[in-house]
């Protein structure tokens, strides 16, 4: 069992055990490349993107995934066309486990009119209604009660869908987080809160940051049940994701889930991260890479070889370089979008 | 075909830096994300990763260099089967000229900041309509009730939360009776929790449904500035038009009475300066009525701005259902040939009892009840100083970048040849206002200010 923390019934211990292995349903073969195809679409996305901006195709901010595929790719494979997705600016994952397309996602990158904001949001502003991803928000904390608010809609239209809010460790202390939770937990509203601890906000540790060192019991005074999961391994995300989405589908009201979970990159490009070791990263990279610990189980089982692997990674390596030729190649926007979309025409 | 490495940039303002070390030599194998080197800036040190994988061809720029061009090629990677002689000066000649064009292109991107200009945001469609049939004289506060309820009747999708908005049945009794008609799945009593709730009402917004957010006074609803320009009015731009934010926030904005500074303010320039909402400040019942109708019907984000000491009082109404008023219009609601006067909400009434006074001097002014103030309806305001020659701006709102500045900016670009007097501006003193009664009644704009500033502008003092 994963640390849980079941407010509802009192029944936890002080001093949770650790996370360790659980028994789990095992997935099938095509589910595990699946789940491996994802993660690398993002990790080879994000390289590309890091390349970009160092060669000066993207511009301003912009904040890379990866270490963290595991989370997003486990979760998403718990939904369906019912339910939503928000997270914050780390966002480039979400959008591709969403189902968002790589290229239309590079051309915001690049600030052009084939992004899916027509080159007006950036890297931390992209939203796509087709794909139920409701952004991609700059603002720390701020899409955790919007994300709420998807949920109060969900609830309202009786829709069964289920709302998965990501927040970081970082947003943890902003006070509408908090605002949220109450108001989630008061009117039961079916929202998964997925936060992705990956140790630091910007530069600062959790626990330079947060008096509360768990986080998966935030929602405890409120009565919310949470868990602490093994954000590096794919088939546990996958197995909370789904235990938690069953709950809030079942009208039990919200749930908490705290990702652990590493980024290997900077805070943003512009971080040299000097405020953790190279030992430390390099021991999460080299013990808990999400990707290579699943390639592992997969020619472990003798699903595929090494070979096929590379054959896979090549193909995805074309997506990518597709998409990065699409994001160069698409147009700036024309000037006369400068004035569009500022308000819906009633 | 080789792969190029490139000299990275840290930052978009990065042009130059170190290439401090090389980690791998010549011949040596790279992983995908792999450390290969280390750059530095006078601000940072960055290790630089491998993109792709293969074998280190060949190092072009050497570790100890001293600023070396971003997007420089400083080494070359081969593919599997690729060996040194694929390397030809040629190809990485060509190579580095091609990333040079590319940063020509990028770096300095052509922005023509001369070409900025004010374009307000567009009005809403629709016109004026014509009341027929009966009327009925209503308080603001049942006018404001009234479209709330036909508006939730008409659409399944619109409901109300705010604090005490259902069981208390609002702490202003605005939403009196909502509860026992539509229940308490769509009258919602909050906690006291604007920011929350403001962004769990955007929320519900992007995902179809109609909030009316109630604050309980527009002062409280500071608490909740990022959601409500962050998230509300910015979105659907940022999303190239794909996220409409279909909300009304109302509550009653400005001073009262003997409440004092945290809880007497008007909000209305600070609303009015950001693209992607529409402010509304209704004076008369009826129009209390048929613009909050449109507002709930608009598809954008509407801050309606609302008056307590206004709630009270009555006006005739039309009844029927489908009446409203049009977002974006002012209205003249006493004409003269002397000075056009400018007001909205509560400042409307001073200024129709100031045109009495006025009128007795022998200064006919013409007022006119602004209504919307994004987007301000510039057309009915320069028409009428065209005819009057001058004009005074009246707010309960402190001076600086107030409303009757960005009036008085409307002046010198669109009626600077009509004005025979400067602009005058009736407004709040510039200072938090005060609780004393004397000091109170000095803070705000009074009739006797208004009268004041008119015979200036028509030179009759």
């Amino acid at each position: 069992m994963a640390r849980a923390s079941q407010s509802k019934n009192r029944k936890r211990s002080s001093k949770a055990p650790r996370p360790r292995a659980r028994k789990r349903v095992t997935p099938s073969e095509d589910q595990l490349l699946e789940y491996y195809k994802d993660m690398l679409l993002i990790r080879r996305f994000e390289e590309r993107a890091g390349q970009m901006y160092g060669m000066g195709l993207i511009g301003g901010f912009c904040h890379l995934y990866i270490g963290q595929e595991a989370v997003v790719v486990g979760m998403q494979k718990a939904i369906d066309d019912r339910d939503a997705v928000i997270t914050s600016y780390r966002d480039h994952g979400h959008m591709l486990a969403c189902g968002m397309d790589a290229k239309g996602v590079m051309a915001e990158l690049t600030g052009r009119i084939g992004g899916y904001s027509k080159g007006k949001g950036g890297s931390m502003h992209m939203f796509s209604r087709d794909n139920r991803f409701y952004g991609g928000h700059g603002i720390v904390g701020a899409q955790v009660p919007i994300g709420t608010g998807l949920a109060f809609a969900a609830k309202y239209k009786g829709t069964d869908g289920v709302s998965l809010t990501y927040l970081g460790d970082g947003a943890v202390n902003q006070g509408q987080v908090h605002e949220a939770f109450n108001m989630a937990e008061l009117w039961s509203l079916p929202v998964v809160y997925v936060i992705e601890n990956n140790r630091y906000g910007m530069g600062t540790s959790v626990k330079r940051a947060s008096a509360a060192k768990e986080l998966y019991r935030l929602g405890e005074p409120y009565g919310m049940p949470g868990e602490q999961v093994d954000g590096m391994d794919v088939l546990a995300v996958r197995e909370a994701a789904e235990k938690a989405v069953k709950y809030c589908r079942d009208g039990k009201g919200p749930y908490v889930l705290e990702m652990m979970t590493y980024r290997y990159r900077g805070h943003s490009m512009s971080d040299p991260a000097r405020y953790r070791t190279k030992e430390e990263v390099a021991e999460m990279r080299e013990q808990h890479d999400p990707i290579t610990n699943l390639s592992k189980v997969i020619v472990h089982a003798g699903y595929k070889t090494e070979d096929d692997l590379k054959k896979i990674d090549k193909d995805i390596r074309a997506v990518v370089a597709d998409a990065a030729e699409f994001a160069q190649a698409s147009p700036e926007p024309d000037s006369s979008e400068l004035y569009t979309d500022v308000l819906v025409d009633a | 075909m080789p792969i190029d490495i490139l000299m990275p940039a840290l930052s978009p303002t990065m042009t130059e830096g170190n290439l401090a070390k090389w980690h791998k030599n010549e011949g040596d194998e790279i992983t995908a994300g792999e450390v290969i080197a280390e750059i530095e800036t006078d601000k940072a040190t960055m290790e630089v990763e491998a993109v792709d994988e293969g074998v280190l061809g060949k190092i072009i720029v050497s570790e100890g260099s001293e600023n070396v061009p971003v997007n420089e090629v400083i080494g070359v990677l081969l593919e599997e089967g690729e060996n040194a002689e694929h390397l030809t000066a040629s190809e990485t000649l060509a190579s580095m000229s091609a990333n040079a064009e590319i940063r020509g292109q990028v770096v300095n991107p052509s922005v023509d900041t001369a070409a900025v200009a004010v374009v307000p945001s567009p009005r809403p469609k629709g016109s004026e309509m014509k009341s027929i049939g009966a009327s009925s004289m209503l308080t603001v506060r049942e006018a404001l009730r009234d479209a709330m309820a036909e508006e939730m009747r008409n659409n399944e999708n619109v409901f109300l939360m705010g604090e005490e908005v259902a069981q208390y049945q609002g702490a202003y009794k605005v939403s009196q009776g909502l509860l026992d008609e539509f229940g308490d799945r769509r009258v919602i009593d909050t906690p006291i929790t604007e920011h929350g709730f403001t962004g769990l009402g955007v929320g519900a917004a992007f995902a179809g449904l109609v909030p009316i957010v109630e604050f309980m006074t527009f002062n409280f609803a500071m608490q909740a500035m990022d959601h409500l320009i962050n998230s509300a009015a910015k979105t659907n731009y940022m999303s190239g038009g794909q996220m409409g934010c279909p909300v009304v926030f109302r509550g009653p904005n400005g001073a009262a009475s003997r409440v004092a500074a945290q809880h007497s303010q008007c909000f209305a320039s600070w609303f009015a300066h950001v693209p992607g909402i529409y402010v509304v400040s209704p004076y008369t019942a009826a129009d209390a009525k048929g613009l909050l109708k449109s507002a709930i019907r608009d598809p954008n984000p509407v801050i309606f701005l609302e008056n307590e000491i206004l709630y009270g009082q009555s006006f005739e109404v039309p009844d029927d259902p489908e009446w409203t008023v049009p977002i974006g219009r002012a209205k003249v609601v006493r004409e003269g040939s002397d000075v056009t006067i400018t007001a909205f909400s509560v400042m409307v009434g001073h200024a129709l009892k100031a045109a009495e006074e006025l009128s007795k001097l022998g200064i006919e002014a013409e007022i006119l009840d602004l209504r919307t103030l994004r987007p301000l309806d510039t057309e009915t305001i320069v028409r009428s100083v065209k005819k009057t020659n001058r004009i005074v701006s009246i707010e309960e709102g402190w001076p600086v970048a107030g409303m009757g500045s960005e009036i008085a900016a409307i002046m010198m670009e669109n009626a600077f040849d009509w004005l025979d007097a400067p602009l005058k501006r009736v407004c709040a003193a510039d200072v938090p206002l005060p609780y004393a009664a004397n000091l109170e009644e000095m803070a705000l704009p009074q009739i006797g200010d208004i009268v004041r500033a008119a015979k200036s502008v028509c030179y009759a003092e």
